[in-house]
């Protein structure tokens, strides 16, 4: 029996015959109702703008001053690694591993691997080693957490409330929209377009 | 509810990280096959789904204990020390009149972590009790559960982000204490009890007991 024409649904395994999926739209399984494939538009040249964009702002995010905090004429500044820098100075270097690789970590991975993979494909070439490259990528994406680390900057910004004086610095703001960039530039991504790249033989 | 053709039922794998289709003859369905695409390990089904996700989500439920009873900070503050749970930042929120962030605070630290042990869980005994009970919303309720665990990880980034800030000697300090390790290893081991369950499972424990 052949497998051309057919997908099998992750979550539940039926076979669905491919069918074709219009702009913007998604196929589902008869099933489970599990996406089997979404159709992105200019999937790989919007992908590839945004994780450019991404790129940049995330050394802005991770260079300039992230936020200050100020009690009584007291400045103290920081940046995005601050927090990681001090658990692991305190010995906590579990939570200092688990920060760095979550908000730092994984989204640099995540844009340098997404800028390996598409810039190659955009100049007519092969990136070397694609299939392992965009199997770790795609691996890596729920790791990065950075939309979390904002929600809980909100938090934190309300307990220091009433005992000092917090100023945003200019990485803060390149964070968000980082945040933003590199959500837009994940929601569009067709993996399949680059699956279909990858030459092999059966 | 329609019993389907599934690709097991075909003598086909499809790969978990670029979803290509092989066809295998029998003999090898249940061998160390590797996807000739991206060279990922092929499964017909996850390998000791069940038996990963039991031994992640009981890792996981005996340090939740800890994680809640623990402090997972203290400050201090002019000499004076206080310790925070998971539970008495919701607290502190609420009291402030914060109540949108300490609803969601609550939801993503105590209210999320303690429902997805429970519903893994559940997960895990309808798949070996055969449960062919509303098997389209128990895998949509495992989606949810995947998606949303990472959220927890809220707290771990309070705390480091006070740490970061509050470090002004003797004026005041702030630092982690171990509750939070704990719960960083709650988060992730749920997150890994999620990964390993296969969900086709449900499927293939209600096949054939279809009404």
């Amino acid at each position: 029996m052949t497998t051309a024409g057919l997908t099998a649904c992750h979550d539940c395994d039926l076979l669905n015959r491919d069918v074709p999926v219009p702009e913007g739209g998604a196929s589902r399984c008869a099933r489970c109702g599990g996406v089997l494939r979404r159709h992105k538009t200019d999937s790989l040249d919007r992908t590839l703008a945004l994780a450019a964009s991404a790129a940049v702002l995330f050394v802005i995010a991770n260079v300039f001053p992230f936020l200050a905090f100020e009690m009584q004429g007291d400045v103290t500044q920081t940046t995005l690694a601050t927090g990681v820098d001090q658990l692991w100075d305190k010995g906590w270097y579990a939570l200092a591993g688990l920060v760095f690789v979550t908000a730092i970590g994984a989204p640099f991975l995540q844009i340098s691997l997404l800028l390996y993979v598409l810039v190659p494909l955009k100049l007519g070439r092969l990136p070397y080693d694609l299939a392992r490259v965009f199997r770790l990528l795609r691996h890596i994406e729920p790791w990065s957490m950075m939309e979390i680390f904002l929600i809980g900057i909100l938090v934190s910004l309300v307990k220091l409330a009433d005992m000092a004086n917090i100023i945003p610095g200019l990485a803060l703001w390149s964070f968000g929209a980082l945040i933003i960039v590199l959500a837009a530039a994940n929601a569009a991504l067709d993996p399949r377009l680059i699956w279909d790249r990858v030459e092999y033989s059966a | 509810m329609t019993a389907g053709v599934t690709a097991m039922s075909r003598s086909m794998v499809s790969c978990h990280d670029c979803s290509l289709l092989v066809h295998l003859p029998a003999h090898r369905l249940h061998t160390q096959e590797t996807c000739p695409r991206c060279h990922a390990g092929l499964h017909v089904r996850k390998s000791n789904s069940l038996a990963r996700t039991w031994a992640l989500l009981i890792a996981a439920a005996v340090l939740y204990v800890p994680a809640n009873l623990f402090p997972i900070m203290t400050v201090t503050s002019l000499g004076a020390v206080q310790s925070d749970t998971i539970m008495s930042g919701v607290i502190y929120l609420l009291m402030h009149d914060m109540w949108p962030l300490a609803l969601v605070v609550f939801v993503a630290s105590v209210f999320v972590p303690f429902t997805k042990l429970f519903v893994i869980a559940y997960l895990c005994i309808s798949v070996q009790r055969r449960s062919a009970w509303r098997t389209s919303e128990r895998t949509r309720l495992y989606r949810i559960t995947e998606a949303v665990g990472r959220w927890s990880m809220i707290d771990i980034y309070v705390v480091t982000i006070l740490v970061a800030l509050v470090q002004l000697g003797a004026l005041a300090t702030i630092d982690a204490q171990s509750g939070a390790v704990y719960f960083g290893a709650v988060v992730v081991l749920t997150m890994f009890a999620a990964e390993s369950f296969d969900p086709r499972l449900l499927w293939d424990a209600s096949e054939g007991r279809d009404e």
